[in-house]
């Protein structure tokens, strides 16, 4: 981690050397839009290969209009900044859509929107109480708890790699939450208990069900992606809810942590009725501390709401192959958020330079090129902050036409999956299957999988293996589950040959629970939370490791730190496994008729058997014992 | 059990049941058999009714409307079936895709131990294709299997054109929780038992079959269709599965359920039901359907498709189309309706179907018998086995007693007893054992030097060394101690009848049809036996005789009675069947025929000829 941080402060200091030669600029962020700028007239040639139309003097004339704005809109800002206090100067928000056509015919639509919070969290016991854009429910959660880092996110549904290739920002089914504590807090399980506490207040969902039992300190796999060399994991926390449903009640508190909620910008496509009517569902939320410029001289605190969806095909698009914003949101775009310094929706129109494949409209002539996930993308940009964006109409509704025909099974560079082998209710075995699709190159992944302690891991019977060949991990972690108290934590790093399928096994023993730690429907199953699988993937082109603001949110998330490869994290699938389960339908009926098993039957047999029998002496009649009775009173010999 | 422990008592209580014992033996197995008869009149059973609460109340709409579009598919498939001269992999796989399945293939090869002279295979190749249809936001934990064999010339070509119209139509709706799993397999059951195998990465019965690469987590229930005519008359449901395990009786009722919904015939055993409970007809004709399905299950075979998924805990059952030529008729719309709101229904479940029966048998489709009706019948058998027991314990034990200084005097006679017990017992399962192993391995030999095929081979080795095993303890017994005496065979007997007693009580409790079939007769001729019975009767109430009866009584049901040297045939084909079954699917009939009730009826065996 630290050579990671002296690799980002050499790059920002190269980074800035190398802009202060370029130009004079008075502020770092006139800097931002000079390379912009220049990012821009280095795609000016590819614009005109892929658009002939285009004349360069219109272009030239529209990225002019497009600075006095924003130069105008900084002023404004800058006037209000003069009333408000110094630590909220530099507040600033950011919204983005991305658009993906899939290969599948489905559409992917990525929502991005950034707050900085311009505050020095560092300084311990400062008390924050000035929030401008950012939402104070988290703030407060930030200062409270002593978070470093939080990150969260609810799914709903499983990323289809196979079919849609790699998301922006990768996310298990269900509810995902992680957290790096500062390294002043003492108590670090009884702050987590709490924050899970709170933040199930504060997002509608059951993230109090995190304790103990579902929570894993990850040793290698979750590493800060923010400022902060912090590396001792015992600060980290990590925990999955795979049965976390998620729904609307999740997706309003979301939407009303963004400075313009729902009424303006990019967010008044966020619309459940549609959103949920996808194949996939995911929202996130990020809080990192990052540098507020190159120098990192300033610090602030950087929220990410990031919404991804995926419609289908069939069932939201009819099969017509034809998307339009109004399709998918049932909402027209008509301005960008007031608050926000920039926003913008992103078209990929990378597999489609001729337009052979769709056909958008209405057509743009900004284009952007950026470095996603080792691939070389260009976009289409739309930006809302300018008028003419919406046209005469006034409201913007982009339309894809497809003309041709997709559909096979695309080959991730990086895929897993996960089932249960075997059958009953003993045992099982747990396979994960990694797949390495790169033709050449052998890479190392990270493997983690936590365990609920209730599947018994034989730890010996792990096996990994590649090309039918035995591949020992060259670093594993093994945290035993304690029964009722901590679940397995499994970590290795294992190579995986180039073009190759690696598979892990390990066998566990389903436990027989207590009758009373059985969920309301234990016939459904229990569920086993997805497997981490995190990697630098060998890139195809050099990845962009400047970490500055001038690229798109959705390519700048996680920090590069080589040229020659980028980080992927994939999630498995969760799985859901019967354990063996007491006939609950009667237990009125079980109860009494096992105690009358066990009363008559066991009791008497004991009885029989341990008993010895002794023909003892017949009963003397009534009369006689009378008499006898009479006898013994006048002391006379009985009668026998 | 306070009678027990008081001596004076016992003995009169021991008195009474040794004195009366015959009489209370013949009472109970005629109150067993009239028990079982009496679980087929309908006041004495229950009317179905759906436990499971998500399927009960939540009621769905079928709009499945392209049966029409089904036949169509149907001829396409089999014009191309023909041009591929068996499964037409690449185009099923294209029919999938469009239809936006991930679809998936799966090769398997399996080598059979001998020639399967019914379905004239031995060498199988196939492969299994297979289409997920991914519901919408689930996390692929669960799934439902809808799957339809591709057999061999003109048949099923329907239920796998159905299987596709029903794809498609699924995939536009959004309402799916659980993964829907559209299989095509190749070579019926092996084919499903690769693909079932391949799915939970089990290897039992030795398959060579290619890895999956797509799965949907664990499956919850399985529909299987078979179809052949593009007009039905009814269908017929079929439960009874491999070891004669039986899905959820709630699966039975949801078909039953839907089939009342939309005015389908439906049929169980290819039996009507009646309404006229009252009259003998009635009665009779109850009683034949719940005969045939003990039958059924006793044999212990695969009747369907769905009956290798019972093994993985997933609740399955086949679904048979049949055209009977009656008048009434049954569009395949109408049939895909049904298997919409089935499928629907069954992705409405929360949990696995567990809320009914699953040890049950059914007289007709709205009536069943649960356990708790029908173990007593058993019950009834298998108490004479023990009360013939007791009273040779008492006998043995009475002389014993009666001898003043105890312990010594009783240990006597026995020790030898151990001896003239363990030899028979040994011998008889040695016997068993060559009886499993030696047909299948001996094969080659018996080929080599008999003009027979190799599955005659295997049949006729199996029946030689059954007959072998008739003499073989008649001789070790004169080779080993000459004459036997009267104590020897009642200790061998009394072993003999608890090993028994034992055995038919665990069969019954997994396999009641089993259990109750070897019962009634077994129970009659090892109660029975001393030294001085015929040994012809014996013969003819042996395990064998059992099947031998079995196989006339089961074409006397289906209405198709056969000649005695049809019926000959037909038993030898249920042997090597048996073999087949076990080697491919892993039935355990054949081996505790072989291994366990077969040994065990040699011991008595032996008793007939002590002297």
């Amino acid at each position: 981690m630290a050579a990671h941080r002296c690799g980002l402060s050499l790059v920002f200091i190269l980074i800035f050397s190398s802009l202060a030669c370029h130009s004079s600029c008075d502020s770092l962020e006139n800097a931002n839009e000079d390379t912009e700028e220049k990012q821009s007239v280095s795609d000016t040639p590819r614009e005109v290969n892929s658009d002939g139309s285009i004349a360069a003097e219109d272009l030239n004339e529209r990225r002019g209009r497009s600075t006095d704005a924003e130069l105008d809109r900084r002023d404004g800002t800058r006037t209000s900044e003069a009333l408000t206090p110094a630590a909220a100067a530099r507040d600033e928000f950011q919204e983005e859509l991305v658009i993906r056509p899939l290969h599948s015919g489905d559409i992917y639509a990525s929502f991005q929107f950034r707050t900085l919070w311009d505050t020095d969290f560092l300084q311990e016991g400062q008390k924050v109480s000035h929030y401008r854009l950012f939402p104070k429910s988290l703030g407060q959660v930030l200062s409270k708890f002593s978070v470093r880092e939080l990150h969260i996110s609810f799914t709903q549904g499983f990323w289809r790699t196979m079919q849609w290739g790699q998301p922006f920002i990768p996310s298990p089914p269900g509810a995902e939450l992680w957290v790096w504590f500062h390294d002043t807090v003492s108590d670090v399980d009884g702050n987590w208990k709490e924050l899970t506490n709170v933040l199930s207040g504060i997002f509608c969902a059951s993230l109090n069900f995190i304790d103990l039992t579902n929570t894993v300190q990850p040793s290698a796999s979750f590493k800060p992606l923010g400022l902060g060399n912090a590396t001792d994991h015992r600060f980290l926390r990590y925990a999955t809810l795979p049965r976390e449903i998620v729904c609307t009640e999740n997706l309003t508190p979301w939407k009303k942590l963004l400075p313009c909620g729902s009424k303006a910008g990019l967010a008044v496509l966020l619309k459940s009725e549609k959103l949920f009517h996808s194949s996939f569902h995911s929202q996130a939320v990020h809080i990192r501390p990052v540098c507020q410029d190159e120098q990192c001289t300033s610090k602030a605190w950087e929220l990410r709401q990031t919404l991804n969806v995926v419609f289908d095909l069939y069932t939201a698009g009819q099969g017509k192959k034809e998307w339009s914003l109004f399709k998918m949101f049932s909402r027209t775009l008509t301005e960008a958020c007031p608050l926000a310094t920039s926003s913008k929706v992103y078209v990929d129109i990378t597999d489609n330079p001729e337009g052979e494949l769709f056909e958008l409209s209405p057509a743009t002539p900004l284009l952007s090129q950026a470095v996603v996930l080792g691939d070389r993308r260009t976009y289409s940009v739309f930006d809302l902050t300018r008028a003419e964006t919406f046209g005469q109409l006034r409201s913007l509704n982009l339309l894809l036409r497809w003309k041709g025909d997709g559909g096979e099974m695309l080959r991730p560079l990086l895929h897993a999956e996960r089932y249960v082998a075997g059958f009953g209710l003993q045992t099982g075995e747990i396979h994960t299957v990694i797949y390495n699709n790169h033709p050449y190159r052998a890479f190392p992944v990270l493997l983690m999988d936590s365990v609920p302690w209730y599947l018994q891991l034989y730890i010996h019977t792990l096996t990994v293996t590649s090309k039918s060949r035995d591949n020992k991990p060259s670093y594993i972690h093994y945290q035993p589950a304690k029964d009722r108290h901590r679940p397995h934590l499994l970590e290795m790093l294992i190579q995986l040959p180039p073009h190759s399928m690696t598979e892990v096994t390990v066998q566990f023993e389903r436990a027989l629970l207590k009758w009373t730690e059985y969920t309301p429907d234990p016939n459904h199953g229990f569920y086993v939370g997805s497997s981490v699988v995190s990697a630098l993937v060998p890139s195809m082109v050099a990845m962009n490791t400047n970490f500055t603001q001038d690229q798109p949110l959705f390519s700048s998330f996680v920090p590069v730190k080589e040229e020659s490869s980028y980080f992927v994290r994939v999630y498995t699938e969760p799985l859901l496994v019967n354990l063996p389960t007491p006939d609950f339908s009667m237990p009125y009926n079980v109860i009494c008729l096992t105690c009358t098993v066990v009363a008559v039957g066991y009791g008497s047999f004991y009885n029989l058997l341990t008993r010895t029998f002794q023909v003892d002496e017949p009963s003397l009649p009534l009369a006689k014992r009378l008499a006898n009775l009479i006898r013994r009173i006048r002391g006379v010999p009985l009668l026998t | 059990m306070g009678l027990l422990s008081d001596p004076s008592r016992r003995k009169v209580l021991t008195g009474l049941l040794t004195r009366l014992n015959t009489p209370i033996c013949i009472v109970c197995y005629l109150a067993g058999i009239v028990w079982f008869m009496g679980l087929a009149f309908e006041p004495f059973t229950l009317r179905t009714y759906m436990s499971e609460n998500a399927m009960g109340s939540t009621m769905v709409e079928e709009r499945f409307s392209s049966g029409e579009r089904a036949l169509s598919l149907a001829k396409e498939f089999d014009a191309h079936k023909r041009k591929a001269g068996g499964m037409p992999v690449e185009w099923l796989v294209k029919a999938m895709q469009s239809r936006g399945l991930e679809v998936f293939t799966q090769s398997f090869s399996r080598k059979l131990p001998f020639p399967d002279e019914n379905k004239e295979r031995y060498m199988v190749r196939g492969t299994n294709v297979y289409g997920i249809l991914r519901a919408p936001r689930a996390p692929r934990t669960e799934a439902l299997v809808i799957t339809a064999p591709c057999s061999p010339g003109n048949t099923n070509n329907q239920a796998v054109a159905l299987l596709l119209a029903l794809a498609q139509y699924f995939r536009n709706q959004i309402y799916w929780a659980k993964d829907i799993i559209f299989l095509v397999n190749e070579h019926d059951l092996i084919g499903t038992q690769a693909w079932l195998e391949g799915y939970h990465h089990t290897n039992i019965t030795e398959y060579i079959s290619g890895s999956l690469r797509g799965r949907a987590g664990s499956i919850q229930a399985a529909l299987s269709l078979e179809l052949s005519s593009d007009v039905i008359t009814s269908l017929d449901l079929v439960l009874e599965g491999l070891n004669g395990q039986l899905p959820n009786l709630d699966l039975a009722n949801l078909f039953y359920a839907f089939c009342q919904k939309l005015g389908v015939l439906c049929t169980i055993q290819g039996k009507l039901q009646r309404n006229d409970w009252d009259t003998a007809e009635g009665y009779t004709h109850a009683a034949q359907t719940m005969m045939l399905m003990v039958l059924k299950q006793a044999c212990g075979r695969s009747w369907g498709d769905h009956g290798l998924f019972l093994r993985y805990h997933i609740e399955a059952a086949s679904v048979r189309g049949i055209n009977s030529f009656r008048h009434y008729k049954t569009d395949a719309t109408t049939i895909g309706r049904l298997l919409e709101g089935m499928v629907r229904k069954l992705n409405n479940l929360l949990e696995r179907l567990h809320q009914s029966y699953f040890f049950y048998l059914l007289p007709s489709l709205s009536r069943f018998v649960s356990i708790g009706y029908y173990m007593p019948a058993f019950g009834l058998l298998a108490v004479i086995l023990l009360l013939r027991a007791l009273d040779l314990w008492v006998h043995l034990g009475a002389p014993a007693l009666a001898a003043v200084d105890g312990v010594t005097e009783a240990e006597q006679p026995s020790s030898p007893g151990v001896l003239t017990v363990l030899t028979p017992v040994v011998i008889s399962h040695l016997t068993g054992v060559a009886l499993y192993l030696l047909p299948v391995h001996l094969q080659e030999m018996a080929v080599e030097h008999f003009p027979v095929s190799e599955t005659e081979a295997v049949v006729l080795t199996a029946i030689a060394i059954y007959t072998a095993g008739l003499a073989l303890p008649h001789n070790t017994q004169r080779l080993l101690s000459g004459e036997g005496t009267e104590q020897g065979w009642k200790v061998l007997k009394l072993t003999a009848l608890l090993y028994l007693a034992v055995l038919l009580g665990c069969t019954a409790l997994i396999n009641f049809s089993l259990g109750f079939i070897l019962a009634v007769t077994l129970v009659p001729i090892t109660a029975s036996i001393t030294p001085a019975l015929y040994a012809l009767v014996m013969v003819l109430l042996s395990p064998a005789f059992t099947i031998l009866y079995c196989v006339f009584i089961y074409q006397e049901l289906i209405e198709a009675p056969v000649s005695v040297s049809e019926g000959w045939m037909l038993f030898l084909s249920v042997i090597s069947q048996g073999i087949l079954d076990h080697a491919l699917y892993g039935s355990l009939v054949y081996p505790l025929l072989a291994l366990f009730i077969y040994p065990c009826w040699l011991m008595f065996w032996n008793i007939l000829f002590w002297n």
